[in-house]
């Protein structure tokens, strides 16, 4: 593509850019924090990535603003406009993944030891994938590549059934003991998290598409969450 | 109020939408340098078109074309057809003078006669043989100054000089002495681009309210003005029509490079 008359207009394209890549490590290096913490049962690193939460939201911030002024100085079109849009978006969903990381981070005091290292491996499982998923996002917002988000998009599935598994095994130890409900409860939570930060890439990948095709993306999303409500099979005989 | 417009969104988007212009492989030539290649592009009834593109691309060659207004420049000639409600403007037996009272201009730069608002207003259904007594051409000039949104400003001093008014009232002016042939397509070629913000609003709310009546086809250099007041839009390119669509479309999601790059300040 080739650039813009106006350069200005260029570097704060690139400048907007630049600020989401920095939000996007800043959030796969906080859930990396808090699954740490969750394995070392480190109270101070959960601590560090609680805090370090404010920094995401100054950035969204910033970003928000910039994309104001973009949109009052240089009137963006067609795929500019598109651009400007999603980084707004795009924003909005770090943010969130930030969000979820802190939450997780904030069951490491809640859990306090208690929980047993196997199941804790299961979050960790999902971690590694979700923080895949995170870079490879980042990675196709980077460079405008739809293949790479459309495989995002799809590998989603994998963290569900993840999630779908540690979810068994938690149901399995509260029914076994009430005892383990407790920090089952707040594992089943993180567990949940860590899902929902998936779904953020998601999104950030539908937005990709859109900024660079000017369409949504068309199909469904493969969902394998089977703890899901939306996804339970009613049986279609019982409401008669 | 509310409802009423409303209803009349409705209505247009649901009434079916009819070619009230119909070009066909239209060249247009200066001497032996050819302007305008083989377009093909058809003007919807009641919607505004725009026509955008990088200077000397030909727009306005081809919104001169739509009126004959081509046919006072010597080394112009044009080839290919243009129909308008189906019949071919360039047909030996078209009466110019009634093409021109159908399909009506506003310029550029506002350029009222030096007489009284009135006579700017009058003088068009004088000369197509539209009044025939003094109350018919107080009804047009009331009327038609209604439409183009000026007869508040100015009913009370119609025997000023046109020339005496602002660069916005002027052109509201210009628009008001088209409308009043009763055309039934307006041509303007950057109406705005000689008026300050607020005129230019009321100017494009004007068109906006002009094409419930009127087919509109308007030349800007403004990529912000198409998109507010067009619901299609034609990209030009050295004579060339590269892309014609939706304006919403064209704006947010450009099928062709080319499109794309001139919208987002690319092309150079
Ligand atoms: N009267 C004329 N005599 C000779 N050549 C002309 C005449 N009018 C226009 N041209 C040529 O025809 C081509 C198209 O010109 P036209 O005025 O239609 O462009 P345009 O798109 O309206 O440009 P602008 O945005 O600058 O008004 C240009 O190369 C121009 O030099
Ligand atoms: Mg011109």
């Amino acid at each position: 593509m080739q650039e813009h008359i106006v350069s200005a207009f260029e570097c704060e394209l690139n400048s907007l850019k630049n600020k989401i890549l920095k939000m996007g490590g800043m959030a796969e290096s906080q859930l990396r924090m808090a699954i740490q913490a969750l394995k070392t049962n480190d109270f101070e690193l959960a601590k560090k990535t609680i805090t370090a939460d404010a920094e995401l939201d100054k950035l969204e911030l910033e970003i928000e603003e910039l994309a104001i002024l973009i949109i009052a100085k240089r009137q963006p079109m067609a795929l500019d406009l598109r651009r400007v849009i999603v980084t707004i978006r795009i924003s909005g969903d770090i943010e969130r993944i930030g969000d979820l990381a802190k939450n997780l981070a904030k069951r490491v005091i809640a859990i306090s030891g208690r929980a047993p290292q196997y199941l804790i491996s299961g979050l960790d499982a999902m971690s590694d994938l979700a923080q895949q998923l995170l870079k490879d996002i980042l990675n196709a917002y980077a460079h405008d590549n739809v293949q790479q988000a459309l495989q995002v998009w799809r590998r989603d599935a994998e963290l569900d059934r993840l999630y779908n598994s540690v979810f068994g095994e938690l149901l399995i130890y509260m029914m076994v003991d009430k005892h383990n409900i407790s920090f089952s409860t707040h594992l089943l939570f993180g567990a949940k998290n860590i899902e929902r930060i998936g779904d953020h890439a998601t999104n950030i990948a539908e937005n990709i598409h859109y900024m660079v095709e000017g369409e949504l993306i068309s199909g469904e999303r493969p969902k394998s969450d089977m703890t899901s409500i939306s996804n339970y099979k009613f049986d279609e005989n019982t409401d008669k | 109020m509310i409802n009423t417009l409303l209803e009349e969104n409705h209505m247009q988007e649901n009434s079916i939408l009819r070619a009230k212009y119909a070009a066909k492989n239209l060249d247009v030539y200066y001497a032996d340098k050819q302007a305008l290649f083989g377009i093909n592009l058809d003007i919807m009834e009641n919607q505004v078109t725009s026509l955008i593109g990088p200077s000397g691309c030909g727009k306005s060659t081809l919104l001169r074309c739509l009126n004959r207004m081509n046919d006072v420049i010597d080394i112009c000639s044009v080839k290919g057809s243009i129909r308008l409600d189906g019949q071919d403007i360039y047909d030996d037996g078209i009466d110019v003078v009634e093409l021109r009272a159908r399909v009506g201009m506003v310029f550029q730069k506002p350029n009222p006669f030096p007489k009284s608002i009135y006579d700017n207003v009058a003088y068009g259904p004088k000369i197509h043989g539209m009044i025939d007594q003094k109350s018919d051409a107080d009804e047009i000039v009331e009327t038609s100054l209604k439409k183009a949104g000026l007869w508040q400003e100015v009913k009370d001093r119609l025997a000023a000089p046109g020339t005496g008014l602002s660069g916005g009232q002027q052109q509201r002016l210009c628009i008001a002495r088209a409308i009043a042939v009763n055309p039934e397509v307006i041509l303007m070629d950057e109406p705005c681009s000689a008026l300050d913000p607020i005129a230019t609003a009321i100017i494009e709310q004007l068109i906006d309210e002009l094409k419930q009546k009127f087919t509109i086809v308007i030349v800007t250099h403004s990529m912000q003005q198409a998109a507010r007041v067009s619901q299609k839009t034609a990209f030009f390119h050295l004579g060339s029509l590269v892309e014609f669509g939706d304006t919403d479309q064209i704006f947010t999601n450009p099928q062709n490079q080319q499109t794309q790059d001139y919208i987002t300040g690319r092309y150079g």
